[in-house]
């Protein structure tokens, strides 16, 4: 059977870019993945008449390939949710190296906060949410995303306090970078004493709501050194799917889904854990990187909340993670997948400014597909 | 006044678990080959290694344990006026989860202990509709 390591750095990021972020009332969602297209691409110095391969979620392949006015031959419509992107990367990799493509774009764009252009959002009444959920109010992410934490406080004792310092040590990366919304510093006193949601999430252990977009432009191994920026190498990448609504969570005390693509993207990037030091790990809620990391096999089970509340990821620890600051702190559009990976491009280049991690080879991004309802992951490297 | 949450709307698949709550039974399927239970509604068991298409409707006990739960203290629409309370995954004691409402009980962590025992009561919400809420068991 072919083994994925075939495909370890065959291809390369060799354009990305974010547009301005933040409340953009001026801007309509597909506005946002266009622009965030056109500076990619500038980026690599390039322009929509280079571009024969298209990814993108929240929007359609089509859509993008009209508002852009050109017709690309390779297109990937997967929107399973924030971590949609980080499959597009995996997707696009296999489709250069199979020759369907030579220069794949994968563009995000919304308008999460001002709602400019947006599509129509929940699953209708007749499906499987819209029996079983949504007849119980449940009122999106805040409300339905957090539905395991109080599970797992029960199954290994994590505590409210640990959840906390998750905002708290995202929130020190944030202060480093001047792109970041909230740059104030925070305590776990603020957290606990913010308002409250969704018990058990207050107001402080919820991402942001933002405008914005991000691309990726990607080429095969041969093309890699033509461009002004250095190359950033997929090295490994996994996904899966699970359920889709939260009740069907299988464990409400892990995510399942991710232990298999963490072991994939390893396996395939011929890693391991101890090579790893920074890490992007998806931040909609302050549970949910504290899932990833104990899935991803850095802590063990139940020592994820512990480890975050100990400060190990904040600047200084031994394992930075989130160092843009985040979802919860440096922007959240609603499919925050793109701006991850955008964070791992940033450091593996050099240029994350204050908060560079010195000497940085490897960088390991995870993010969700919907509501722990899958996962992907990607190791990059520069090397 | 009119309801004003959202209401499900039945497909063919998961029609006698909605007709059953309307006659105040809960209604869900069981496997024939691996006799384990199931839910949502699907003609075939869903169970790793089953997979058969041998499976039948029951009425099951109501009882159930609490599994885990938000405290919501938004609430939209017809919810507005709810808030705060409680959406909760319930574990049947015949095995699988489904989403609830908690009822008759206060909605505050230290009123809801994980693994707490419950009973199911039926919410005639409209003509059509009855919802399978729970509450705290009594006996």
């Amino acid at each position: 059977m072919p083994s994925a390591s075939r495909l370890r750095r065959k291809v390369a990021i060799v354009g990305a870019a974010e547009t301005e972020l933040g409340v953009l009332p001026d801007r309509s969602m597909i506005q946002l993945h266009a622009e965030a297209a056109r500076l990619a691409l500038a980026d690599a110095g390039l322009t929509e008449d280079d571009v024969d391969g298209i990814a993108t979620a929240g929007t359609t392949p089509a859509d993008i390939s009209e508002y852009l006015h050109i017709s690309p031959r390779w297109v990937d419509g997967t929107a399973v949710g924030g971590g949609s992107f980080l499959m597009h990367v995996g997707h696009a990799a296999a489709a250069i190296e199979a020759g369907y493509c030579d220069t794949a774009l994968v563009t995000h764009g919304e308008s999460g906060r001002s709602r400019v252009g947006m599509p129509p959002g929940d699953a209708g009444p007749s499906s499987i949410q819209g029996q079983f959920e949504h007849p119980f109010g449940g009122w999106g992410p805040p409300s339905m995303f957090s539905i395991p934490q109080v599970r797992h406080m029960h199954h290994f004792g994590s505590t409210e306090e640990q959840f906390a310092a998750v905002a708290v040590a995202t929130r020190r990366w944030a202060t480093l970078n001047p792109r970041a919304m909230m740059r104030d510093p925070i305590s776990v006193e603020d957290v606990l004493n913010s308002r409250l949601i969704a018990w058990p999430l207050r107001l402080f252990n919820c991402c942001l709501v933002t405008d914005g977009g991000g691309a990726l432009v990607l080429v095969s191994e041969e093309r890699a050194h033509d461009f002004p920026k250095p190359p950033v190498w997929l090295l490994g990448r996994g996904e899966a799917t699970a359920h889709r609504s939260i009740t069907f969570m299988d464990d409400m005390t892990e995510w399942t889904p991710a232990k298999q693509t963490g072991a994939s993207a390893f396996a395939m990037a011929g890693l391991d854990h101890a090579d790893i030091r920074h890490l992007m790990l998806y931040d909609a809620f302050t549970h949910v990187p504290v899932y990833a990391l104990e899935a991803l096999g850095f802590v063990e089970p139940g020592e994820g909340a512990p480890y975050f509340a100990e400060m190990h990821t904040a600047p200084g620890g031994e394992l930075p993670v989130n160092t843009n600051g985040g979802g919860l702190s440096y922007t959240h559009t609603g499919m925050y997948g793109m701006f991850a990976i955008m964070e791992s491009v940033t450091q593996l280049r050099g240029e994350a400014g204050e908060r560079q991690l010195p000497n940085l080879e490897l960088s390991m991004t995870h993010a969700p597909a919907g509501m722990f309802s899958g996962t992907s992951t990607l190791i990059l490297g520069n090397l | 006044m009119a309801y004003d949450k959202p209401l499900p709307e039945p497909t063919p698949e998961t029609q006698e678990f909605w007709d059953g709550l309307k006659r105040h039974e809960l209604r869900i399927q069981r496997c024939l080959d691996c006799d384990r239970f199931y839910f949502f509604p699907r003609p075939f068991c869903p169970h790793a290694g089953c997979r058969s298409g041998n499976v039948q409707w029951e009425t099951v006990s109501g009882r159930a344990k609490l599994h885990t739960y938000v405290i919501s203290h938004r609430g939209f629409g017809g919810f507005a006026d709810d808030a705060p309370y409680v959406i909760a995954v319930v574990e049947l004691d015949e095995g699988p989860r489904m989403m609830t409402n908690l009822v008759e009980v206060e909605p505050t962590p230290e009123a809801l202990p994980v693994d707490m025992p419950l009973e199911i009561v039926y919410d005639d919400v409209t003509d059509e509709v009855t919802l399978a809420k729970f509450r705290p068991a009594r006996g």
